[in-house]
């Protein structure tokens, strides 16, 4: 051990997008090294949504008229399983503090610690949609509509869950609380993403529906990095 | 010579309880700030003000006569905290949370400087293993050695950095702060023990 520092050359400057880049890597990794989080939200996904065709019965047309309101409530409720933890072991480590007093705006951290959660639980959800869409007996068509449908519906609840898990960071029983704050604000995403896959069903265009998440997704990606920016400054306090 | 830091009638007010109120102190560039007090006296309080982490209930922090409200991410550029928790991801080794965290701080650091200081803080060898696996004066360690990159920053606020350390470390740790003095950067300190910095010239004791 010596007094010396190891780099008195001093190191290039980190920009915003560096900054940005090594969270969401550092979020990425961590999920990979802790798969069974990631993989539980996948396997509770398909188990809820498998339990509807063993409760109901095989009747191939009641299945077929519930399977988007189904898969979709599934995807909510499995997204918010991972939803308690965005912040809450940042915050508990100390880290999160960390990425307050970074050389980086906080909603722009924020935007990537919230894609990274969205690949590692979202986009898992999406891709294995078509095969509950086999289960359910929908036909190619509408598992596509299903699969494109989740993939512009749950960023959304990512971003909304984001605030919710921030405005509850270091509260008792966060993980009861962010369901109850966000899956309200799900309402509408729900509601045209499952609408979407009926529309297709019976012959009507899905644009609209396609174009009411993308207007969704976007204003969320504008708004919830910065709520959920200030509400974690009001958290640490 | 214009002081880099300065507190002007800073006053904390932690549940309905007035920690400290009417504060002033003036730190100039070189110089240690040393912060003192019973426990519960407000210095983690103190010290998260200083960050811009906890808005003063009245006064106004100065970092280089701007308000550090106003100055918002370019401050964290010019600013070090170490609070208690050393700032760890338990599933990470120590090489990739140093990187990290110098790396949010506004520090582009190549991996192999950042190897160089756990070196140089006492980890050769332990720098791969995840921080789960280490002691807690290993993780402190690991928190402390960004502080051998952190040259850039003028600014260091270190709360009980001393603690879980052993005699060599808190030797390691005094010369890093000595040489960060010299650099004419600010120390801002919180510590129980006597440290081997007590002879240190030009020491701003602050007493809550």
């Amino acid at each position: 051990m010596s007094a010396s520092p190891a780099a008195d050359a001093a190191p290039a400057r980190a920009g915003v997008l560096d900054a940005m880049r090594c969270l969401f890597v550092r979020d990425l990794r961590l999920a990979l090294r802790r798969r069974t989080d990631t993989l539980s939200a996948l396997v509770f996904f398909i188990l809820v949504a498998s339990l509807f065709p063993l409760g109901v019965g095989p009747e191939l047309a009641l299945l077929r008229s519930m399977a988007p309101g189904v898969v979709w409530v599934a995807a909510l409720l499995a997204s918010m399983l991972s939803l308690g933890r965005m912040f809450a072991d940042d915050h508990q480590d100390g880290t999160l503090e960390q990425m307050l007093l970074a050389a980086c705006p906080l909603p722009l951290l924020v935007l990537a610690k919230i894609a990274a959660h969205w690949l590692c639980s979202g986009l898992l959800l999406a891709l294995a949609s078509p095969l509950l869409a086999l289960q359910f007996d929908l036909g190619a068509a509408e598992a596509g509509v299903l699969l494109l449908a989740l993939l512009l519906g749950t960023p959304v609840l990512s971003l909304v869950g984001a605030v919710g898990a921030a405005l509850t960071v270091g509260v008792r029983g966060a993980a009861v609380l962010v369901p109850l704050l966000v899956l309200p604000l799900c309402i509408p995403v729900l509601i045209f993403g499952a609408a979407a896959v009926e529309a297709s069903r019976s012959g009507m265009g899905v644009a609209g529906h396609f174009s009411l998440l993308a207007a969704f997704l976007l204003l969320s990606l504008v708004g919830a990095p910065w709520a959920t920016a200030a509400a974690l400054r009001i958290a640490v306090e | 010579m214009a002081p880099l830091l300065e507190l002007r009638a800073v006053a904390c007010v932690r549940g309905g309880r007035t920690l400290f109120a009417g504060l002033d102190c003036a730190v100039a560039a070189g110089q240690l700030l040393r912060v003192q007090g019973a426990n519960g006296a407000g210095k983690t309080s103190l010290l998260r003000m200083l960050c811009g982490l906890l808005p003063p209930a009245q006064g106004r922090i100065l970092w280089r006569g701007e308000s550090i409200a106003d100055l918002a991410e370019d401050f964290g550029r010019e600013l070090v905290y170490l609070g208690h928790a050393a700032a760890l991801k338990d599933d990470l080794n120590a090489t990739e949370n140093l990187l990290i965290a110098c790396q949010l701080g506004g520090l582009a650091v190549a991996p192999a400087a950042a190897r160089a200081a756990l070196q140089h803080a006492g980890l050769s060898g332990r720098d791969r293993v995840p921080a789960r696996q280490l002691s807690q004066g290993q993780r402190r360690r690991v928190a402390l050695a960004r502080l051998a990159l952190a040259a850039a920053a003028p600014l260091w606020v270190l709360d009980e950095p001393f603690n879980a350390l052993d005699t060599a470390a808190a030797a390691w740790l005094g010369g890093l702060v000595t040489q960060q003095l010299g650099r004419g950067g600010v120390v801002v300190l919180t510590s129980h023990q006597p440290l081997a910095l007590d002879g240190l010239a030009g020491q701003v004791e602050l007493l809550l």
